[in-house]
């Protein structure tokens, strides 16, 4: 049941002096009946952080006018979790299990990112190995697909399309089965360390993950087909949130929505890392500047996305027993991981050595391990095109082997701001459409 | 506001500018920070080893200067110099009163005195030459170390038009007295990163249109990302075993 208060529930009970109701579902039709006896023309709508079609914990602070929105509020912090800060207190390669949490449904990125920067810092940006490279745009793909499933499929969800959604993350499922026979980790892998990646691809993965792709193109062509042309996606898409050109560049909007309003902006070809610039792929544009034009760059850029994973495989294969982490020992993480009986875990020939053949390599491991490596003082700025947008770190070091600072500069932060321009002066209903094509992530816009 | 900026900015007028003629090896020796002379920010004690308990390591005493790469003198190669002629010329007096760019890792970085950076980042976006159409937003730092300038902000930029070209500015100012001017109103996306800079940091952002906290709650003390604010770690047991929080645990630094 609605209750109805006169109450401020934000501020010790003062007095507001206009009635405030309270929704805990399934009530709508008596507080629209309890609104309409008031006759105000103006409602304040709350949307508090827990409402399913919030994209995650975000609030939403809607006036509206009947239907329409005058005004929308956006309000984060609810899952901050001081990531940054914790970084500062565990050394530079336990930074990747950090920040790979951030925009957990980008964690390939953010780890690829922030050992970009971090790599920067140490000056050995040119003798990362071309398979680690390679290794890393393979990842970065593939997550690129999984995170545009959910997108669309936590978008189609919203728009109270079910099976968009199933599709979506059953399709998203194959990636992370092929995320989880090379990691070990479904989510949260930090796989990518600064000088390469945590370990070689298993020799049977590419392979199980070629057989998994004629279902992945199946999948994608579901969404396609199932949305495009579906007249009613189409109604609730074309020209909502729409956001041109002159708005994007005031804003500094980034990712899908820039290009969406026209503009090819990809640091994949702009400011190539990793080794993108030797991989044929195109960028994705719409003209249409609206939440349908970002659906169909997402579901496009999918497939670009499998055309860069087919050419990464390709290099891959022709790489084979190639080294996947920098020759610097003094950087290069000692400990090997192998899958055993029991799962993944310490590979056993690692331990033999440290433990009965080297009391060297011993003392190597234990110190590179607990205590890690001296990064130069100084900082680096790196940014990489996720599938929201630009992702930048800015990492300091003061010499030490903790980061001094490492912030991340995250896309859905940044472009959540365009959340009013996007939702205000249109429907009610479109708000939730305008804020889904911005695809937030709210564990990378609070971190 | 001289007297509260910081020794990177804002040091004495001998080397606040940068004509060739105006080399290193033309100073005295007494000047301390002189152009390509590395910053001090900070101070290490030690070398390795735990910081709390006694020192065994015998390197306890060992004392350092945190070093950051300091000013460069031009050319600067690459597309710096076409930023540093483009952005003198557009801001003038700005540019030689307020300016210093240090060239590391193939990233320029303009340290701009706060009075000037209005200026300065007018004419990064406006100027035809310059063109940085994207602000990639800005980040608080604390050094504690650097006494009057302890608090930065970081902008990044990006220009489309020059194909990508980035470029960073740097402000500080001191804990005292921590307002850096907004530049909210020449890149409106920067309003979030400022909140944040602030919530953060608690550097005062003039001219802001609502400056107020992002992340933690509004009427939350403190600002958590300073260095003096703790991280509020709480100790773990484990199979009766007691792990202290990371913050009390002994530390490589």
């Amino acid at each position: 049941m609605s209750t109805q208060t006169h109450e401020d529930l934000y501020a010790d009970g003062e007095d507001l002096g206009a009635p405030v109701f309270t929704s805990s579902g399934g009530d709508w039709d008596q507080i629209a009946a309890d609104a309409a006896t008031l006759g105000e023309e103006r409602i304040v709508v709350n949307i508090r952080p827990q409402h399913p079609s919030t994209h995650g914990v975000l609030r939403l602070v809607l006036e509206l006018d009947g239907e329409t929105v005058r005004e929308a509020r956006t309000g984060i912090g609810y899952l901050h979790t001081g990531i940054e800060k914790n970084m500062e207190y565990r050394n530079w390669t336990q930074g990747t299990t950090f920040c790979t949490r951030m925009d957990y449904l980008t964690p390939i990125f953010n780890e690829t990112a922030y050992c970009l920067a971090i790599e920067k810092l140490l000056g050995i940006t040119d003798q990362i190995p071309q398979r680690a490279s390679d290794i890393r745009v393979l990842m970065m793909e593939l997550n690129r697909i999984g995170s545009h499933m959910i997108c669309m499929g936590t978008g189609g969800m919203e728009l109270g399309a079910t099976t968009v959604m199933t599709i979506g993350f059953r399709e998203r499922e194959r990636v992370l089965r092929f995320f989880e026979a090379v990691t070990g980790l479904r989510m949260n892998h930090a796989y990518v360390r600064p000088g390469g990646v945590a370990q070689d691809v298993p020799s049977d993965a590419l392979d199980r993950l070629e057989a998994e792709l004629p279902d992945l193109r199946l999948g994608i062509r579901d969404l396609e087909n199932l949305l495009l042309e579906n007249p009613v996606f189409k109604g609730r898409t074309v020209d909502v949130g729409q956001l041109d050109l002159t708005g994007c560049m005031a804003l500094g909007i980034t990712g899908p929505i820039l290009r969406s309003a026209g503009l090819p902006l990809d640091l994949r070809k702009l400011s190539p890392y990793c080794g993108y610039e030797n991989y044929d792929f195109n960028v994705v544009t719409r003209e249409s500047a609206d939440a349908y034009g970002r659906a169909c760059i997402r579901i496009e850029e999918m497939w670009e996305s499998l055309k860069i994973v087919e050419q990464a495989m390709e290099r891959l294969r022709a790489s084979e027993g190639e080294p996947v982490m920098v020759a610097d020992r003094k950087i290069a993480w000692p400990a090997q991981l192998s899958v055993g009986a029991d799962g993944q875990g310490n590979s056993l020939d690692h331990i033999r050595n440290i433990m009965g053949e080297s009391m060297e390599a011993l003392i190597h491991h234990f110190k590179l391990v607990t205590e890690g490596f001296r990064v130069p003082p100084g900082q680096a700025y790196v940014a990489i095109e996720s599938p929201k947008g630009e992702l930048g770190v800015h990492a300091v070091s003061d010499g030490g082997t903790r980061p001094f600072r490492a912030h991340f500069r995250d896309p859905s932060f940044h472009n959540l701001q365009a959340a009013s321009v996007l939702a205000e002066g249109g429907f009610v209903a479109d708000v939730i459409v305008a804020v889904a094509s911005i695809d937030p992530v709210m564990g990378g816009v609070d971190r | 506001m001289s007297d509260d900026a910081g020794p990177v900015h804002d040091a004495d007028p001998v080397h606040d500018h940068h004509s060739t003629d105006d080399l290193p090896a033309e100073r005295s020796a007494d000047v301390a920070r002189a152009e390509g002379d590395p910053v001090p920010v900070g101070h290490r004690k030690g070398m390795f080893g735990p910081s709390l308990g006694g020192d065994t390591s015998g390197y306890g005493g060992l004392e350092r200067d945190i070093l950051f790469p300091g000013a460069s003198a031009p050319p600067y190669g690459g597309y710096f110099d076409d930023i540093a002629d483009a952005l003198s010329a557009a801001t003038g007096t700005a540019y030689t009163e307020g300016v210093k760019v240090t060239i590391d890792r193939g990233e320029m970085t303009l340290h701009v005195d706060r009075d000037h950076l209005l200026t300065v980042v007018r004419a990064l976006r406006d100027d035809p030459a310059l063109r940085f159409e994207l602000c990639a937003g800005s980040n608080g730092v604390h050094y504690p170390g650097q006494t009057g300038a302890e608090l930065h902000c970081v902008y990044n930029f990006m220009s489309i038009t020059h194909g990508g070209r980035r470029v960073r500015v740097e402000v500080s100012c001191s804990e005292e007295d921590p307002h850096i001017p907004s530049i909210v109103e020449v890149y409106p996306g920067n309003d979030w990163h400022e909140r944040e800079a602030w919530d953060m940091f608690g550097i005062i952002f003039d001219g802001h249109p609502a400056l107020t906290r992002i992340l933690m709650p509004d009427d939350w003390p403190g600002h958590p990302q300073r260095k003096d604010y703790p991280l509020g770690g709480i100790p773990v047991e484990y199979k009766g075993a007691t792990i202290p929080a990371p913050d009390t645990r002994r530390s490589y630094n």
